[in-house]
């Protein structure tokens, strides 16, 4: 390339009926699939701009025009340069203008028809936002001479610059390329002419540009391909240093001019430069003999290179690119290489598809782009689909739907943006999936009648504006009120993952995902609609959102807190008056000595067991898991045979004592009293409130445990538990002599076992205070899963624990209990219990009693608590230092300075 | 007395003088301080509208009917908080975006009366301290694109076509001429085909009122791949829409200020008039929020002017009159971004720029 080419701007001239007979045909018949890769392969052979022309007498130009360069705007890779949109119709040129969003050059306008028509359209021109070629076209006709080609532009540039604003810049002047060597002498000085004229333009009009049709020039060399090559090659070798600096041209096909065969060059030379008389002659002579050359130097734009790579990678780089061209043939390759049709879209397939989706999530690719993979994606499966069918109908397994599944989507009430979930209803399609759209503003109601009357299998939420996600969170109640199981994703600008894990999904039983763009909905609906994958993946997202429910808990709970009084205003307010509290059947302290240790072991809650042993899982699933499963197993078994000999060799003394007092409210604490008369208090509980930020509204109270037990003032003679159990001081015993023995996992192991005995006690002891021993639930009848999942009226939580972190209540508790005489365990000085096999705490019965955080609390409840226990409140603040949600050093300091 | 146009041509002079001299404010969101109003349906719907067979809550655009009082508060605010320009309650008020709730007839009546509360709130400011302020008339995307298929199986279908969007923006146009406004905006494009006909609106509307307008356009880059939701760069978006030889280009919407500076930086590279930029407060949180407190916003903007790289300077979504405040202390005596000096090319673009190489 010499230096002046480069600043040659190629127009890519095959998208045009009239120049290419085979884009005219592919047009005709409606192939506008291929159409499209005739321009694609213009774009990817360098042209900069793409001439697109349907001026032909049977098609429908205008329509033709309309529906090809709205198919290019859904091709990213051609959409990237910009559009000569190219017709001698004014009124085929206005339909282009209305369908192209870039910058566009109009081809062409001119002076043919006067000047009120040009001025007209080039004001409109000017409106839509497009560059334009002028004709050198007159009310006399088109200009041949070089004057006259040069007189007619200096009218036209003066009319558009001068008297309406046209930037100069934006004009692009096509003197006419005629045809040479026709024989006719006339002709021979045409393309001299242009040079002429073009080299004109360059210096009498600033800023102005030249272009030109250059395949005219050679018409008279039709069927002898290498010989028009080269006069095109020439031409613009000589148009390019007069100034011609655009030229529509076969992009692809352009002969480098040094590499034309010298004889060849030069009596095209004399023919293009009108060198000699008998130019066109010695042309013709040696024609021929070229005729069946290679067209040009060049190579086609088309690189592929990847064409070599393995079918996995083929069929990812059709994905990203959005090439279709080969994918039938790919997919069937990948297809023989698997077992079943349906693997070759669950292997490669979606791994090109997650391919798509980073690059998508990290910016590398843009929506057109991931919508034209999906387009892709679902030739693919078309390609598959009949395999597929065969399949099922040779084994007789019809399980396998039609489709991949029935979607509902819509944008929820009050909100209209509906752009994202077209986009995600367009890929999802892509995917084989059915989508069923109904609109946006859909109101709840209209929604889930829909998805039931349609039998969907997913509804699929979009919205853009804030008020948008309560909206979604009241779609998920309704769903679960009208009790749906189908899965519920969720998308569109304003949402996000943690809103759907903390917001929304907790209101909805089944499946809810959030869906964070339209390259991973087709990823997230296969994996829910699937019945082979639906319950893992539900459950990997369910804990996954669990996990940031309590992260985001977390989070929330350095954040604004609630003063003492306003958390006080807002404590759980049951209705005294209708709930009468139960006298417990055994009030004062009971006494439960060599408790039965089969009893408990039937009770024991194996989850936290595996756990110990950083083995995470479900009991009993996890004796089946495909990693762990055998550890878990090996354990289990040696877990049994411990027990075995631990209950028939007696190795310890499992005992437990209860307790029930009157009791009553006040304020933050429980006072506890020696009498039923409620005349001698005996004990004080102190009890912490949350003080988490509530929304105004506060649906939800700022708990303390002190809210289950009937305020004094009340008059209601309510009750209180406690309770301190113990696997017994033989589990360390045991565990001692085993580390003497070397033995450390039977020590580790007999340790683990005497914690479950210990909190399998604690749940029986539960169990029988329920039923028995206060009796305010003798009819309980509950299987050891609910008990386990703590399914029953009643709770028991343990100082030291969230609903009441401060450990020095144990203080009171064992006090109350006599714990240490009563079931030998005490407390040591940090209030870990010993023997360590122990669990303590409180029983309250009331029907709305529930486990609760109590969360980071500010410094006025804690000076206010310090108070009420009599205790120094740098005491207080040390007990309680992971939950203090300030830093007690600059906290103080603070204060004083504030004082 | 001089007559209206005569008033607002002196206006128009005025706001290009200032240009030269100094950055001008835009305001902020007004979504989000609405929400603040806590406004139901009733409020929506007024006493004119109890019939409607659609929800009318959500539908901002129409409290210009039904609540002008809260409108005209929000504008208070903001020029209270040191706006130089508001932007009228007019984003979703095409026939377009209205025929979703049904209300298609008045849309001219919410661009009118949205021009009319944003003029009177302006004059009464004026009057009140003389200094000057304007009112730009918004002009939203509406909800569907011109560039894009809806359909995966017809990707040459079209839910709105360039005829559809200019004749609906053209009687935005008048209407909000007709009300008062001294410039246009055509804001949050992010398919640049909707902008384009609603500049062709603009021209024809402006020839038929026999008035000029400047007109700001400000687009909107939607994510980090740089481009709009069509698919074009920041720069292929000015070459698009140059020819209407806008008062100021810009870009608005989708990012906050720290994700949007490197499309602001680009778009002030390459264009030959003032730059505008009103980011939102932030990415949304987790809960549709924006957490970007004022000073963090202000911080950011302060460095573009600063940097030489902006001229007029506002908020978009979750920015409140605090933002405002402080955008315009942080910009306050800067001097403004001089308008790119490029050599004279044609420059075109499809979802790329394409400019012609120097001969």
């Amino acid at each position: 390339m010499t230096e002046r080419t480069t600043v040659f701007v190629n127009v890519g001239e095959r998208t045009n009926v009239t120049g290419s007979a085979r884009f005219r045909k592919l047009v005709a018949d409606g192939d506008y699939e291929a159409a499209l890769e005739v321009a694609r392969q213009q774009v990817d052979s360098g042209a900069q701009v793409l001439d697109v022309n349907m001026d032909e007498g049977m098609l429908d130009s205008e329509g033709a025009m309309v529906r090809f360069l709205r198919l290019i705007a859904a091709e990213p890779d051609i959409a990237r340069v910009p559009i000569m949109i190219d017709s001698s119709k004014w009124s085929v040129i206005e339909a282009g203008l209305k369908n192209v969003q870039g910058k566009s050059i109009v081809n062409s306008i001119s002076l043919k028809e006067g000047e009120a028509p040009f001025v007209e359209q080039a004001r409109k021109v000017r409106r839509y936002g497009a560059a334009v070629v002028v004709m050198a076209f007159d009310e006399q006709g088109q200009a041949d001479t070089a004057a006259r080609k040069f007189e007619i532009c200096r009218r036209s540039y003066d009319i558009l610059v001068d008297r309406i604003g046209f930037p100069p810049e934006d004009i692009i002047f096509d003197p006419n390329i005629f045809a040479v060597a026709t024989g006719i002498a006339e002709h021979d000085n045409y393309a001299v002419d242009f040079f002429e004229a073009t080299k004109r333009i360059r210096a009498e009009l600033p800023h102005a540009h030249v272009s030109g049709g250059v395949s005219n020039v050679s018409f008279s060399f039709r069927g002898n391909n290498p010989v028009r090559a080269a006069m095109h090659a020439v031409f613009l070798y000589h148009g390019i240093r007069a100034g011609m600096d655009m030229g529509i041209v076969n992009a692809g096909d352009i002969p480098v001019y040094d590499e034309i065969p010298a004889e060849l060059r030069e009596r095209v030379e004399d023919v293009i430069l009108n060198r000699r008389p008998d130019a066109t002659e010695r042309l013709i002579e040696i024609a021929d003999r070229y005729k069946h050359g290679r067209t040009a130097g060049g190579a086609k734009g088309d690189d592929l290179a990847w064409r070599q790579k393995d079918v996995a990678a083929r069929l990812t780089h059709a994905l990203v690119h959005g090439i279709d061209a080969f994918i039938d043939e790919d997919t069937e390759a990948a297809r023989l290489g698997f077992d079943r049709p349906l693997q070759v879209i669950e292997g490669p397939l979606m791994d090109g598809m997650n391919v798509v989706g980073d690059l998508f999530g990290a910016g590398k690719m843009f929506l057109p782009q991931v919508v034209k993979s999906a387009r892709v994606m679902k030739k693919a499966v078309a390609w598959l689909l009949p395999h597929i069918e065969a399949e099922k109908a040779r084994t007789g397994n019809t399980s396998e739907q039609k489709n991949a599944g029935r979607i509902l989507m819509a944008t929820v009430k009050g909100d209209v943006h509906d752009i994202g979930k077209n986009i995600v209803g367009v890929v999802l399609q892509c995917n084989n999936f059915e989508v069923v759209d109904i609109g946006v503003m859909v109101p709840c109601a209209k929604i889930l009648e829909v998805a039931r009357r349609e039998k969907v299998d997913a509804i699929g939420l979009s919205g853009l504006i804030t008020p948008s996600l309560d909206e979604m969170c009241y779609v998920a109640k309704e769903m679960e009120r009208e009790g749906f199981e189908i899965p519920l994703l969720i998308g569109g600008a304003t949402t996000s993952k943690v809103h759907t894990a903390v917001k929304i999904a907790p209101n909805y039983h089944g499946p809810v995902v959030y869906v964070p763009d339209a390259s991973r909905a087709v990823a997230v609906a296969q994996s829910l609609l699937a019945p082979e994958h639906r319950d893992a993946y539900a459950a990997t997202v369910r804990a996954e959102y669990q996990r940031m429910r309590e992260a985001h808990a977390a989070s929330q709970l350095t954040k604004r807190r609630l003063p003492l009084q306003a958390a006080r205003a807002n404590r759980a307010k049951p209705d005294w008056s209708a709930h009468v509290p139960e006298r417990p059947l055994e009030p004062g302290v009971t006494v439960f000595e060599d408790y039965d240790l089969a009893e408990l072991v039937a009770r024991i809650d194996w989850k936290p067991f595996f756990q110990t042993w950083e083995l995470a899982g479900r009991f009993p699933d996890i004796l089946d898991d495909a990693i762990v499963g055998e550890t878990a197993r090996s354990l289990f078994r040696d877990a049994q045979t411990m027990l075995q000999r631990l209950i028939g060799e007696k190795w310890t003394t499992p005992r437990a004592v209860v307790g029930f007092w009157p009791a009553n409210g006040v304020e933050d604490d429980v006072e506890l009293y020696a009498d039923e008369g409620r005349t001698r208090a005996i004990a004080r509980v102190h009890t912490l409130r949350q003080q988490m930020w509530r929304d105004e509204g506060r649906e939800r109270p700022n708990f303390a445990l002190a809210d289950f037990v009937a305020p004094k003032d009340t008059g209601v003679a309510d009750w209180i538990g406690g309770f301190c159990v113990t696997a017994g001081p033989g589990i360390e015993t045991k565990a001692a002599a085993f580390e003497a023995a070397h033995d450390d996992y039977s020590s580790i192991l007999v340790k683990a076992l005497g914690d479950r005995l210990a909190e399998a006690f604690a749940e029986r002891m539960h169990e029988r205070v329920r039923k028995e021993l206060w009796g305010y639930a003798a009819d309980e009848d509950l299987p050891n899963e609910d008990l386990i999942a703590e399914r029953y009226r009643g709770i028991r939580p343990a100082p030291g624990y969230p609903a009441c972190p401060d450990h020095t209540e144990k203080w009171t508790l064992f006090r109350l209990l006599d714990a240490e005489r009563t079931v030998g365990v005490s407390l040591t000085e940090s209030l870990a219990m010993t023997p360590a096999s122990s669990v303590s705490g409180w029983y309250f019965a009331h029907p709305h009693a529930a486990y609760f955080g109590v969360g980071k609390i500010e410094r006025d409840q804690v000076a206010d608590y310090a108070r009420r226990k009599g205790m120094a409140l740098a005491e207080v603040e040390r007990w309680l230092a992971p939950n203090l949600n300030y830093d007690p050093d600059t906290a103080g300091r603070a204060s004083e300075a504030a004082a | 007395m001089p007559t209206e146009d005569a008033r607002r041509e002196h206006r128009i002079a005025a706001l290009e003088r200032a240009l030269a001299e100094r950055i001008l404010v835009l305001d902020g969101a007004m979504g989000s301080l609405i929400q603040g109003y806590a406004l139901e349906e009733a409020d929506f719907r007024g006493t004119r509208f109890t019939d409607s067979a659609k929800d009318l809550k959500g539908d901002n655009d129409l409290l210009n009917i039904t609540r002008p009082d809260v409108i005209r508060e929000i504008h208070d605010r903001y020029l209270e908080a040191g706006a130089d320009i508001l932007e009228t309650n007019t984003f979703n008020a095409t026939t377009i975006s209205q025929a979703e709730y049904g209300l298609e007839a008045v849309a001219a009546e919410i661009n009118r009366e949205g021009a009319r509360i944003a003029r009177a709130s302006v004059d009464a400011a004026v009057a009140r301290d003389g200094r000057p302020r304007w009112v730009a008339g918004a002009l939203g995307p509406t909800s569907r694109t011109a560039s894009m298929s809806p359909d995966v199986n017809d990707p040459g279908y079209r839910a709105v076509t360039f005829d559809d969007l200019e004749t609906a923006y053209r009687e935005e146009v008048e209407a909000l001429i007709d009300g008062g406004v001294d410039l246009l905006l055509i804001e949050t494009v992010f398919d640049t085909l909707n902008a384009k006909a609603a500049i062709f609106a603009v021209e024809t509307a402006m020839e038929a009122r026999g008035v000029r307008l400047p007109v700001i356009i400000s687009g909107t880059i939607t994510d980090r791949s740089g481009r709009t939701l069509s698919g074009q760069t920041t720069e292929a978006f000015w070459n698009s829409v140059a020819h209407v030889r806008p008062l100021a280009v810009g870009l608005n919407c989708a990012l906050g200020a720290d994700l949007m500076r490197p499309y602001v930086q680009e778009l002030s590279r390459v264009a030959g008039t003032p730059v505008s930029a009103y980011p939102n407060a932030g990415l949304p949180n987790a809960f549709g929020g924006y957490d970007e407190a004022p000073h963090e916003t202000a911080a950011h903007l302060g460095a573009w002017a600063r940097d030489g790289l902006v001229n007029i300077v506002g908020g978009c979504c979750g920015t409140t009159p605090d933002h405002i405040r402080a955008i315009a202390d942080a910009v306050r005596g800067v001097k403004p971004r001089a308008p790119a000096d490029r050599p004279v090319r044609m420059r075109l673009a499809g979802l790329e720029p394409f400019e012609m190489p120097a001969f």
